[in-house]
């Protein structure tokens, strides 16, 4: 580390670059986990994901293995994954049902929904022990604070912070905008969901997100071939491709065009970039929804929805949003080399089928383990891993537009699409998560 | 459910056909040379194998028994798998140097059903793959399930379907073609 013994974040992060032990010290991974993914909001899942009692899901939170659980009474509970009996995982699915109860493989103690003591099966024995049914040591300990936000299920283990709303700050439209694009308001999660692991540091993947220079270089042999076949196949059927096609071709759009894009930079590290792919065509399908909407709001309020223009909404540390196109990543840090993105989309409820295929094409075409487009970005973050590991250099550089941001209200903006400001805004979050340790 | 159900329910979990060694002998040669046209990269040859509105499909669950609007692992027509070609074969495919190496093992080839009026099949078979690539080594298995149209010429695949065993597991990516 630089600096030598303890850890001086001054040392490790500047207004314009950062030191490469960021992304490769085992400490330094060790600390974010414990002040950062420990600390902050996380993102745990969407509860559509546990529509019926006793559906449950499971993840990690940093390091802490969670369950998210539906309750009888309808509510959401997200608990430690862990038996206070003998410390067993209660559940070692990734999804699935457990009746009215959780009970442990072990030796059967049973915990209600809310995670409380049910059944102890041999209930003699704890007469003149420290162990009560009365103690929070009998139970499932539930996370310190959970707040669900139309559907989106956060957790923090700290109850100490922010509430999620404010938290989020104005960074909450990429989630509103989601959801606003249902005609009833409400999106519901397709059950399918693709993990990838990258053998790279998270925050790789998190700057990534919002780096509107890489596209047309990154995924160039995707972007022309698609360009290619587009062509064809107005040739071959005298149709315009699909809109899919456009998906990926538009990654081959010229330089000048990402650059021109906004990128807005909110406190606590959240950040947008705007759209490019043009998502209001008027074809039928469109033009059905279009009425759908207006249907269920206003025409004003559908035009103010349907012009709302986002790519990726970026919730700092764990999500990556794609509100147009109803997908998320949510980022699992493994170790500092390896990170878990779990990866889901969903349906904008009261929408017409082919609405919800555009999504679908474009979750298979950049989001599924067939992908065209995230092979070659997981290719660079490991070669950006593997090259932060040498000794060749010792700072990342984020100098592009420094100092050049407007800065107003805490919330950057720049409309130079290539500004690395959002890799800025979120190294200032982490400044501030990684500062100080924790009170006890 | 178990076998003894289905039997019970009347249905046969795995259906076989009659069919003589001259068919047999024929659909196994055709899922080989599959196998050769992938390891050696032949992709004019591979299009050929489908018939125009044929699909190659990686369903990303065991239970999908369709496609068409679920989420896939692979679900590609004619000109999506030319995108994909487009795409391996383009210079700038960073993610293809070096480009992978594969050895596929084709067997137990079961026809499940023919058609003897038109000679069409249905196919199950087993597959392995070895993939090499950047001092790495990655094994998938599982099976195939060809519906395979009798042409002049031979076989064409009007549907393939493929169910890799860790069909649900984190993957940094799948294959960049297919398997």
């Amino acid at each position: 580390m630089p600096g030598g013994n303890g850890f001086n974040v001054d040392a490790l992060v500047e207004p314009d670059r950062v030191h490469r032990a960021c992304y490769v010290d085992d400490e330094i991974f060790e600390r974010e986990i414990r002040r950062i993914f420990h600390r902050s909001w996380i993102y745990v899942g969407h509860e559509t994901q546990v529509p019926k009692t006793g559906d449950y899901a499971t993840t990690v939170i940093g390091r802490q293995p969670v369950i998210m659980v539906r309750h009888a009474d309808r509510s959401i509970h997200v608990l430690y994954n862990r038996c206070p009996h003998r410390g067993a995982k209660l559940c070692s699915q990734r999804a699935g049902n457990v009746g009215a109860a959780f009970t442990c493989s072990y030796h059967s103690w049973q915990f209600k929904l809310d995670g409380k003591v049910r059944h102890i099966p041999i209930q003699n024995g704890y007469e003149n022990t420290r162990f009560s049914l009365d103690s929070p040591d009998a139970h499932m300990k539930p996370v310190a604070r959970l707040e669900v936000y139309r559907g989106f299920v956060f957790a923090s283990l700290s109850a100490a912070g922010p509430g999620l709303q404010d938290w989020l700050g104005a960074a909450i439209a990429g989630i509103d905008d989601m959801c606003d694009r249902a005609p009833e308001g409400e999106v519901e999660v397709v059950p399918t969901c693709f993990r990838m692991m990258q053998k790279s540091n998270w925050k790789i993947f998190l700057e990534n997100q919002l780096d509107a220079v890489h596209p047309s270089i990154t995924h160039s042999s995707t972007g022309l071939a698609a360009q290619k076949v587009e062509q064809e196949m107005r040739a071959e059927t005298g149709k315009p491709p699909p809109l899919s096609y456009h998906y990926i071709s538009a990654f081959a759009m010229e330089l000048d065009k990402w650059g021109a894009l906004d990128v807005v930079g909110y406190p606590n590290g959240h950040c947008v970039l705007q759209g490019y792919m043009g998502l209001r065509p008027t074809d039928p399908d469109t033009l059905e929804y279009e009425a759908a909407m207006r249907q269920n709001y206003s025409p004003a309020r559908t035009e103010e929805i349907l012009d709302v223009n986002i790519h990726h909404l970026l919730v700092y540390p764990c999500l990556s949003i794609q509100s147009p196109l109803q997908q998320l990543r949510a980022v699992r840090p493994i170790a500092k080399d390896r990170t878990l993105t779990e990866i889901w989309h969903f349906r904008l409820k009261g929408a017409p089928e082919p609405i919800y295929r555009r999504a679908l094409d474009y979750f298979y075409l950049v989001n599924s383990p067939s992908t065209m487009i995230n092979a070659d970005d997981l290719f660079n973050f490991r070669k950006c891993q593997e090259g932060l590991e040498s000794e060749g250099g010792d700072w990342v550089s984020f100098h592009r537009n420094a100092g050049q941001d407007r800065v107003e209200g805490g919330i950057t903006t720049t409309n130079i699409g290539f500004s690395e400001a959002p890799m800025r805004n979120q190294f200032a979050a982490w400044r501030n998560y990684m500062a100080a340790e924790p009170a006890a | 459910m178990s076998r003894a159900q289905e039997n019970s329910a009347g249905r046969d979990p795995l259906p076989a056909a009659a069919v003589g060694l001259e068919t047999q002998h024929a659909v196994a040669q055709f899922l080989y040379r599959q196998a050769e046209i992938l390891d050696d990269r032949l992709w004019d040859d591979w299009l050929a194998l489908f018939t125009p509105d044929g699909h190659y499909w990686m369903p990303a669950a065991p239970e999908q028994l369709v496609g068409e609007g679920q989420p896939n692992i692979f679900y590609e027509d004619h000109y999506l798998m030319r995108v994909r070609i487009g795409r391996v074969n383009h210079p700038n495919a960073w993610s293809q140097y070096p480009p992978n190496r594969t050895g596929h093992v084709v067997s137990n080839v079961v026809v499940e059903a023919a058609d003897p009026a038109s000679g069409d099949l249905v196919v199950r078979s087993k597959f392995l793959v070895a993939e090499y690539r950047n001092d790495e080594q990655r094994v998938f298995a599982g099976k195939y399930r060809h519906q395979l149209k009798k042409g002049p010429d031979g076989y064409l695949i009007q549907l393939q379907r493929v169910d890799i065993v860790n069909v649900e597991g984190p993957f940094d990516y799948v294959l960049q073609y297919w398997i």
